[in-house]
């Protein structure tokens, strides 16, 4: 692989490229479901290719292939250097890039099984006894269960000298159960709604998740929540379990840090950020206890964030997002991290696949864990709603105002889970709502959720990004307005 | 290591699609090469695209991207049960590895219940949707529409960001009882956001023929929407009347197409169940799915080969027909309408070309006619929050406008809604022309501009 980056990298060159970075990429990917007892999907597909990003006359162009025979790398790669200098045609400054030395390593994510070894027979049967869990219960209409395994290998080499070989393992494993009943569709998944839990682990992560014990629980609750009583509509306390908090992590927190939003970049599609250069290390954005990193490196945990060097060749970094409730950082990239004082970029440049630009993008933004033992947060409630498991999100183009749903909730009352609670829902404005946090639960009941689907960039890429959360309580926060009708 | 049309590839420019010859060699290959396997029966679809995308923000450009790939998926069938494996290598040795895979995943699961054989050949329509000045548009081209863009931008004060792309694309399928089918079309599309201070104004055009749209006048809209929209005022939440341009029409009702899928139905998580044949939306609404419409995209045959077939799903607000893939329509002892998803999949089927049949009025009609009321340019994150009532959560974005006694006066904070399409769409009051538009949360579809009663805003934001 190394020649193919070669061939394009001295294309670019001679073409006149003042810089460029290319990656080749293989991608393993295999897919597995089950629906009501039957296997739904049942898939594999590899993908190989090349991408290449050079400088040329003070601007960006980028190229992909898959033809990836001598001529077929050069072709792509002067293409990508014609288009840099037709983006000269509509620059307003020249691009400059912060230094970064050149590293020549090899690394890959530790995993314990393989999840490509292991017998597809083996894992159907883990799907097909999950939904037969489920399927017992009665009320329940549609079951559905999941895994999807991930083998990425790329190939890192630029005009600076870095030669990066990684490569990533990445399991994930989810089961649902959905009961309609009357006029109402309810919905309960394990262990996270939309796919389940996703993690840079091997097979081990789905022998974890003990899918055969947790079926019936949801299912029963699926279909009990018909019976709920409906949530709420009041300004109250809310505690949220961990992968909801994950969520509202992802999009109030990781979404406004990043840089590109913040400089305009992404105007036109996924928006922008509230969060302007001016806010930064002055902008109270969270209680006192609250503490936010983005954190890339292992120390921090297998998530979908982790890896050892960006698509930019810059190493896993551990970045102060948010200290002691005071705004510290934003996640930038080699070319913006100038624009915010850095002399070095934090090393958030990720791309999706050979045929995708890198962008900056979150890696994994964590919560970190507080003081308070989880019995002891209920216990310590008079009068709250615990929300759990994602079933809406939603929030502005410049992350102020968002608006969440979950799957179940319960109501507290004196310290005690006294009852269900069906269509729970809560909104807020992003600061407010990280200001009225009172209490975080420890590091026992922490967990590095994998969100796998972040959509961002033209063209779109899908993205997975790691969140680190413990439940946490909210005050004074509005519960209920997604349903309501005033 | 063989090639299936190694001398073709390495001769191509970067850019350019193989010839349909190609695509009809490489699935001949795979059904050869099949032939010598445990496979009875074979499927391959073959999908090349060459694409180009050129994005500007600050009234620069600031990412400009090519690519081009191509896949090949083999799904095979053997003792009642099937899988599929995809590669991007079309070499010999690699796509009989993929036949290989596709083989050892079909094995190691139970039989698949009522699996049908795959279907023989089918009749197509032609439709030419390959534009060659789409095709033909260069980096430099597209650059020099985005410079005159932000040249405007830089004029007027404003701030412009966006993207202009164009491509073209091809799939074939073929089986192993001697179906073929294949498909190319071009497409182009550009989306500006004009900024003022804290205001924003967005246009968008999408077409298979770049000459469809003038950049530069969308460019002009978008701007006078930002403009507009400067000091905008606060309102507070509540119902109003709205004037929903297409766009903001179309990103709601695409979230309606999986619901008319027959297998949504038997699974019981569409919000027509129990409601076929009522009277659900009002009478002014009808909606077809057609492929063939001129303002349409996409193949004209399923994941299965089966043709599209034009299919009524609304007649005068009723909920009259659903698509069917071939086993959903043989489990309801339907025929096929040429909607199913690439075997095997859990999804069944879904209408991928809804046409709204539209009204007479227009935007400026419909202000013309607003006494207190709303305008919205677009809509922005859109989840559905209640999957039965069909309740949809969004936020309004880039140009929202109030409509006072027959005009617009100001722009307004931005709304969070919550609203069911089902109330939606019977409180349409007057619906335009319908037209080809384009979003970011549907795929595109022709839907009218609407003007909706008691269309509800639950809060709002700070800008």
């Amino acid at each position: 692989m190394w020649d193919l980056c070669t061939n394009a990298l001295d294309t670019a060159r001679l073409r006149g490229a003042a810089y460029g970075d290319v990656r080749v990429m293989h991608l393993r990917q295999r897919d597995l479901t089950t629906k009501n007892g039957q296997v739904g999907t049942l898939s594999q597909s590899e993908s190989v290719g090349l991408g290449i990003r050079v400088l040329a006359d003070g601007a960006w162009g980028f190229a992909s292939t898959d033809r990836l025979t001598q001529d077929g790398i050069a072709a792509c790669a002067a293409q990508a250097v014609s288009i840099a200098k037709a983006s000269a045609l509509a620059k307003r400054g020249e691009v400059v890039l912060a230094p970064e030395q050149a590293y020549v390593d090899s690394w890959q994510s530790p995993f314990r099984k393989d999840p490509f070894e292991i017998p597809l027979e083996t894992q159907l049967a883990v799907l097909l006894g999950a939904d037969t869990e489920m399927r017992r219960v009665k009320g329940v209409t549609l079951t559905e269960t999941d895994m999807q395994f991930r083998k990425i290998d790329s190939w890192f080499a630029s005009t600076i000298g870095s030669r990066i070989h990684q490569r990533r393992v990445i399991s994930g494993c989810g089961i649902a159960a959905t009961s309609f009943q009357g006029q109402e569709i309810q919905k309960r998944s394990y262990p996270n709604s939309f796919g389940g839990q996703h993690a840079l682990q091997g097979y081990e992560l789905v022998d974890s998740l003990d899918l055969m014990r947790n079926a019936p629980i949801i299912a029963e609750e699926a279909a009990a929540l018909h019976s709920a009583s409906q949530c709420p509509e009041k300004i109250g306390t809310l505690i949220l379990g961990a992968s909801q908090l994950g969520l509202q992590i992802h999009e109030s927190i990781g979404h406004p840090i990043e840089l590109d939003r913040v400089l305009g970049q992404e105007a036109n599609f996924a928006g922008t950020s509230f969060l302007t250069i001016d806010q930064l290390n002055k902008l109270q954005y969270a209680s006192s206890i609250v503490n936010v990193v983005a954190d890339a490196r292992l120390d921090h945990g297998q998530g979908l964030g982790t890896f050892a060097y960006d698509d930019e060749g810059v190493p896993a970094q551990c970045t102060d997002i948010i200290k002691a409730g005071k705004f510290r950082g934003y996640l930038s990239n080699r070319e913006t991290a100038h624009l915010v004082g850095l002399d070095r970029s934090s090393g958030t440049m990720r791309t999706e696949s050979w045929n995708r630009l890198p962008i900056i993008r979150m890696t994994n933004v964590s919560l970190l864990p507080g003081t308070w033992d989880y019995d002891d947060l209920i216990a310590d409630t008079n009068d709250g709603i615990l929300m759990e498991t994602n079933r809406s999100w939603s929030i502005d183009d410049r992350r102020y105002q968002f608006q969440f749903s979950t799957e179940i909730g319960w109501e507290i009352k004196g310290g005690k889970k006294v009852r269900m609670l069906k269509n729970p829902s809560y909104s807020g404005i992003t600061t407010e709502f990280w200001n009225s946090c009172d209490a975080i639960c420890k590091l026992g009941h922490w967990m590095l959720w994998g969100t796998p689907n972040c959509g961002k960039g033209q063209p779109m890429q899908t993205m997975g990004t790691g969140h680190g959360a413990s439940p946490a309580r909210f005050r004074n926060v509005r519960i209920g307005t997604a349903f309501s009708n005033q | 290591m063989k090639s299936a049309t190694k001398s073709k590839r390495a001769s191509a420019f970067a850019s350019e699609l193989l010839p349909e010859r190609e695509l009809r060699r490489i699935a001949d290959t795979v059904l050869r090469l099949a032939k010598s396997t445990a496979a009875e029966e074979t499927e391959v679809h073959v999908d090349e695209v060459a694409n180009a995308l050129t994005r500007f923000a600050n009234n620069a450009i600031h990412q400009n991207v090519a690519e081009h790939g191509l896949t090949v998926s083999i799904r095979t069938v053997v003792d009642g049960r099937t899988a599929r494996a995809t590669t991007n290598r079309i070499d010999e040795d690699s796509l009989r590895s993929t036949i290989e895979a596709s083989l050892s995943l079909a094995h190691s699961q139970p039989k698949v219940p009522n699996l049908l054989p795959v279907p023989g050949k089918q009749r197509y329509r032609t439709i030419n949707r390959f534009v060659k000045q789409t095709a033909g548009l260069s980096a430099e081209e597209r650059a020099r529409a985005v410079r005159r863009a932000c040249d405007l931008a830089v004029k007027k004060g404003q701030v412009a960001a966006g993207i202009f792309s164009n491509g073209k694309s091809q799939s074939a399928l073929a089986n192993s009882r001697g179906l073929f089918a294949a498909y190319r079309e071009t497409h182009s599309e550009f989306s500006i956001t004009m900024q003022e201070g804290s205001a924003a104004g967005w246009a968008k055009a999408n077409s298979a023929d770049v000459r469809a749209f003038d950049p530069q006048k969308l460019a002009a809209r978008a701007g006078e929407k930002a403009h507009l929209a400067v000091n905008a005022r606060e309102l507070a939440p509540g119902r109003y009347t709205v004037i929903l341009e297409p766009a903001a029409v179309l990103d709601l009702v695409g979230f309606l197409f999986y619901d008319f899928s027959a297998t949504a139905l038997a699974d019981k998580r569409s919000c027509l169940n129990e409601r076929m044949g009522k009277q659900l939306f009002g009478q002014n609404i009808s909606i077809t799915d057609d492929v063939y419409h001129p303002l349409q995209q996409g193949a004209l045959f399923d994941g299965e080969g089966v043709p599209r077939q034009r299919v009524m799903l609304v007649d005068r607000g009723i909920p009259k027909n659903l698509v069917y893939s071939r086993a959903a329509a043989k489990a309801a002892h339907k025929q096929p309408t040429g909607h199913g998803f690439a075997l095997p999949n859990e999804y069944g089927e879904a209408p991928m070309n809804l046409v709204f049949g539209g009204g007479d009025s227009s935007v400026e009609k419909m202000v013309a006619s607003t006494e207190r009321g709303l305008l919205v340019t677009r809509l922005w994150y859109i989840r559905e929050v209640d999957p039965y009532e069909k309740v949809m959560t969004g936020m309004t974005r880039d140009g929202l406008f109030l409509v006072e006694n027959g005009h617009v006066t100001g722009g307004v904070r931005n709304f969070r809604f919550n609203q069911s399409l089902i109330e939606m769409l019977k409180n349409a009051e007057l619906l335009g022309p319908a037209v080809r538009a384009t979003g970011e949360e549907a795929f595109e579809m022709v839907v009218p501009a609407m003007k909706v009663r008691n269309f509800h805003f639950s809060e709002v934001t700070k800008f």
